[in-house]
């Protein structure tokens, strides 16, 4: 593979430039990691690691920082987000492998991949002018005086509802996760050799049946996979929560007040933190975003990889 | 009520909740393309192209100076971001074709594909806004830039190695060295393929609006200098949305619906180029 390479210097020339180029992405990664470490080492110093991220305080006065309340943003919003998007995304993956005549399968397919093109802050916009207002006047109350009343469930609930809060900014997360957790599991149901499926047709399974006990139970690798990787968009998503979660730093139980995550502090208060602590704690949050997406991601690739060497022998 | 009858009760109702999830994916699309579209043609007018933004408060004026910031930024990423990303793509699919080093930077663009936007923004904040004191447009072209590079070279790997190798051997048969193999055999093998790829990351940070805000910033003034802070459309989306002004949000909604229009046509066309190429 290597022919030539010696013998001529342009060919050598050539090779050496691509060589650079693709390790340019090594580089950055590692030039990302090394320059958030370095930036966030004075609120390191300050406060620890174990301290600062169970500090429940934000007080860029005070100058004491904890990333307690975005952490809890950030976990809240993507379970929420996850929770309303895997079941969606699972039918929509069934509907386009299993049901779908061979007309619609087209349709839908790129219908998701356009959902999945729109830029996070159309979603921004969308959400913060049309679906906050939705949710404040009819959604919420709704839920209020139903699952509201519902004890043990009535903290969840609590509350004016303002549509700017955790429930809407999750809501916006599991739409824009959606076509993700859809694609990668339509393709891990593709990966189901057909022979298995007609032998349970051929023996009288019903499609339900067929689905649940022999395309999941083949392709539960990659949808694993795909679900993870989808988690892994959903903790570091911007814009769109920026515009209707409303940057509070707090702790609620109620599903209708604001919040705050890691991605939201950094877009409001990065370019306003005006002394070098503050700015290092937000250089904090943005390093341990950045090392739990990384390590959510890697994660997901392992088991897509797993998926993928298994079944497309 | 007997097995087969439940058997067929569930799975009718599980093939309906499916087709009903699909539904709520055409719903949600339809539902936000439609509000962009009705919200942002209000909006539109020939101002908004050739004007500069008029005061905070007053109505009229224009985007001029976010919609030519954005074609700069957006370009000066392209310039750096797309002959990387094909050159480390080359890299993977013929000079370390096979190797473990080729799989591993696959597996870390793969990664990298996904980190959140902003972080990248923090990054370029730290080398290139806070050594110089202030922001400028190249910081947000780089940042970008970051963002594209891993989608071209994946796509770009991925394409050079479904390039038979045959054609490569009837090159090197004639003689040639393999760079010249690569330029003028493969890369016109694989060029509708690479060009998607890049028309598709292209349309990916189009619309990416987290690494501009501590790059390039904002600007309301027009402005052709990228050592200066750049207004783009995406950072005033935001700031106009956020604003308390009916006129801000106006024109945040046209300028919305602009760049939807713009990457979702790139989008389709990507896709047409590549069912084109490989029918189907």
């Amino acid at each position: 593979m290597t022919k030539g390479l010696k013998k001529n210097p342009v060919d050598f020339l050539f090779g050496t430039l691509t060589g650079i180029a693709s390790l340019s992405v090594v580089v950055l990664i590692g030039g990302i990691f090394y320059a958030l470490l370095s930036e966030s080492k004075l609120a390191i110093e300050s406060f620890g690691v174990f301290k600062f991220i169970t500090t429940i305080d934000w007080d860029p006065v005070a100058e004491v920082f904890g990333a307690a309340t975005t952490l809890y943003g950030t976990a809240v919003t993507t379970a929420l987000s996850l929770l309303f998007a895997i079941p969606v995304a699972l039918g929509i993956a069934v509907f386009i492998t299993e049901i779908a005549p061979g007309f619609l399968k087209g349709p839908i397919g790129v219908a998701i991949e356009l959902l999945a093109a729109i830029p996070s802050i159309i979603y921004g916009m969308w959400g913060l002018f049309t679906l906050a207002p939705i949710m404040e006047m009819y959604i919420e109350p709704f839920l209020q005086s139903t699952l509201g009343r519902v004890p043990g469930l009535g903290i969840l609930f609590e509350g004016t509802p303002m549509g700017i809060d955790l429930l809407t900014a999750s809501v916006i997360l599991s739409i824009m996760i959606i076509p993700f957790t859809a694609s990668v599991a339509r393709d891990s149901f593709n990966l189901t050799p057909p022979i298995v499926k007609e032998s349970a047709y051929a023996v009288g399974a019903t499609k339900w049946e067929v689905v649940k006990d022999v395309v999941l139970p083949y392709s539960k690798l990659g949808v694993f996979g795909g679900v993870v990787l989808s988690l892994g968009r959903a903790l570091g998503e911007t814009m769109a929560v920026a515009f209707v979660l409303g940057n509070n730093h707090q702790i609620t139980t109620s599903l209708f007040d604001a919040a705050a995550t890691i991605t939201v502090s950094l877009a409001n208060e990065f370019t306003e933190a005006d002394t070098d602590l503050y700015l290092s704690s937000l250089y904090y949050l943005a390093l341990i975003l950045f090392v739990m997406s990384f390590i959510t991601l890697a994660i997901a690739k392992f088991f897509l990889l797993r998926a993928e060497r298994r079944y497309s022998r | 009520m007997n097995i087969e009858k439940k058997r067929r009760i569930k799975n009718l109702a599980a093939l309906t909740l499916s087709s009903l999830a699909a539904l709520s994916g055409l719903f949600w699309l339809v539902f936000i393309l439609g509000d962009v579209l009705v919200h942002g043609i209000r909006g539109l007018s020939i101002d908004l192209f050739l004007k500069d933004p008029a005061p905070p408060g007053i109505e009229g004026g224009g985007l001029r100076n976010a919609f030519v910031g954005q074609l700069l930024i957006t370009g000066m990423a392209t310039l750096i971001g797309v002959p990387l990303g094909v050159l480390g793509g080359t890299f993977l699919a013929e000079y370390a074709r096979g190797r473990r080093i080729s799989r591993l930077i696959s597996i870390v663009s793969d990664i990298m594909v996904s980190v959140p936007s902003i972080v990248v923004g923090t990054f370029v904040y730290a080398i290139m806004v806070k050594p110089l004191g202030h922001f400028n447009g190249w910081a947000g072209a780089v940042a970008l830039a970051i963002i594209m590079i891993p989608v071209v070279l994946r796509t770009t790997e991925d394409m050079l190695s479904m390039v038979p190798w045959t054609l490569r051997e009837a090159a090197f048969a004639l003689g040639a060295p393999y760079y010249k193999v690569i330029i003028q055999v493969v890369y016109r093998g694989a060029a509708t393929g690479i060009l998607t790829g890049i028309l598709l990351s292209i349309a990916r940070v189009a619309g990416e609006t987290a690494p501009l805000l501590f790059t390039s910033f904002n600007n309301s003034f027009f402005s052709w200098n990228m050592n200066e802070p750049v207004a783009s459309l995406t950072v005033t989306i935001f700031q106009y949305a956020m604003g308390p002004y009916d006129s801000w949000h106006a024109q945040a909604w046209a300028a919305s619906l602009v760049i939807t229009v713009f990457i979702l046509f790139i989008t389709v066309l990507g896709r047409l180029l590549l069912r084109w190429r490989f029918g189907k």
